[in-house]
């Protein structure tokens, strides 16, 4: 395969260079601060002895038994070993929203509206699934 | 070359680092863990799943870059059925596998032009709307239901991946004015041949449909869903294989993250196995590019074939609550 990049349109080169050190970040991140969860240099939350009784549970009970918040309500306790790993997983699953931002006036540089209308579009139904409105309760 | 230097020099740290820590709970809690384990009636050593995860989803990478396939498709119905977790979480972690997976190699796929953001955008907009709702379905429906949904839908790819014969560079003759109006369109060179090869779609109102159907199968069972994109892009829209299957890996990282927050946001993802699956399956599709020139792609397709019904047939009996 090519690896020619003059074709390459320059709002997709910067979504690809963003999403590079995003990802890559995120994964760093999450190595540190799971090995902190497991070395036991932050005291989690859940107790490991009970997170393993509880993953073979249904989702409502680990959150029930286990005293875990639901949405963003781990940021409450991100002093907490376990919680502190929803950094990097939240870093991860948000690099999608961050590079879509600059698409925006990209596309309205290039004059290319219905595409800066898709990007906005995109973001806000990302950020809704992001908001923790969706959902009432796993089963 | 700074970015292989990183990569090159990231990975081993990161699976090392993990490995430690692994390593080093164990060490820590074993006792303690494995006494209320076995109060629990979970037999074997509390740090083997998050161990045995990690080399697993390092084999599982491996395979799916080999085989063609996004990690989650083959990670859901494995890990459901043969690991002590609960579905919940296998989705909620499959998800976010699939994710990880999408966003590593969307970069490349980017720079090379081998990914559309003009095709991708228009697209992942309707797939990641659906996936929410998808995502929604799937977490309200009693578990046998999703199950048996699921090892149906595992059944049903595997005969797809048998069935579909895909095209390199399929003929169209003549663009959809919606195609146009969206400027679905590119050119892309091909090392292999020499060529450029200018592409453009038709049958997009169709095309862009099925990803309703996509999108919602993607969230309700936590799956990638490079299987059914490729089969639509290439052979309904008339995309080019390698720009088909390169928009395919990119558009999960969109597909994915709106599921994966709906999964998140409900509780259903578990650090202490989440992260090794991650890293695992990360590992291995490195190394599953590197075997990529040696490795004999007629027998892998097989074997992951015979995968696939294997554990559609596991998740179906298991739903059935025969197995």
């Amino acid at each position: 395969m090519t690896t020619d990049t003059s074709q390459t349109p320059p709002e997709q080169l910067l979504y690809s260079t963003m999403l590079f050190y995003g990802c890559w970040g995120s994964l760093t991140l999450m190595a540190i601060t799971y090995a902190l969860y497991v070395l036991g240099v932050l005291t989690p939350h859940v107790p490991l002895e009970t997170v393993t009784q509880l993953w073979s549970q249904p989702v409502k009970v680990y959150l029930e038994q286990g005293g875990v918040p639901q949405g963003w309500g781990w940021l409450r306790l991100v002093g907490q070993g376990d919680f502190l790993n929803f950094t990097g997983i939240v870093l991860l699953a948000g690099m999608t929203i961050l590079c879509y931002v600059p698409l925006i006036g990209a596309y309205l540089k290039k004059k290319e509206p219905i595409f800066a209308a898709v990007a906005v579009l995109e973001i806000l139904v990302l950020l809704f699934a992001a908001s923790g409105i969706v959902g009432s309760g796993g089963h | 070359m700074k970015r292989q230097i990183l990569l090159k020099a990231g990975l081993p740290v990161l699976g090392a680092a993990l490995l430690i820590a692994v390593y080093a709970m164990a060490a820590q809690n074993d006792a303690v863990v494995t006494q209320s384990m076995a109060e629990a009636g979970v037999s074997g050593p509390w740090w083997l799943w998050p161990l045995v995860l990690l080399f697993f989803c390092f084999i599982l990478g491996i395979i799916a870059v080999l085989a063609g396939v996004g990690g989650g498709v083959l990670y859901v119905p494995l890990v459901s059925g043969f690991f002590p977790f609960h579905l919940d979480f296998v989705r909620g972690a499959g998800l976010m596998v699939a994710l990880a997976g999408a966003l590593a190699a969307g970069p490349g796929l980017l720079r090379r032009n081998l990914a559309s953001l003009r095709l991708a955008l228009p697209v992942a907009l309707i797939a990641s709307s659906c996936a929410i709702v998808g995502a929604m379905i799937g977490l309200a429906l009693p578990t046998n239901v999703v199950q048996i949904c699921l090892g149906a839908t595992i059944l049903f790819i595997a005969i797809l991946i048998l069935k579909s014969k895909n095209v390199a560079v399929p003929e169209v003759k003549k663009p959809d004015a919606l195609g146009i109006a969206l400027g679905m369109n590119g050119v892309y060179h091909d090392a292999s041949t020499g060529q450029d090869y200018a592409w453009k779609t038709h049958r997009t109102l169709p095309g862009l449909l099925m990803f309703i159907i996509i999108g919602v199968m993607a969230g309700m069972f936590g799956l990638g869903a490079g299987w059914a994109n490729v089969p639509v892009l290439n052979l309904m829209m008339g995309v080019p294989l390698k720009v088909a299957v390169g928009t395919s890996k990119f558009l999960l990282s969109i597909t994915d993250t709106s599921a994966a927050w709906v999964y998140l946001n409900q509780g259903c993802v578990i650090p202490l196995m989440a992260i090794p699956s991650i890293v695992g399956l990360m590992f291995g599709s490195f190394v599953g590019v590197r075997l990529l020139a040696k490795a004999k792609p007629k027998f892998i397709r097989y074997m992951v074939i015979g995968v696939l019904l294997f554990s559609g047939a596991k998740a179906l009996l298991k739903g059935l609550g025969i197995g």
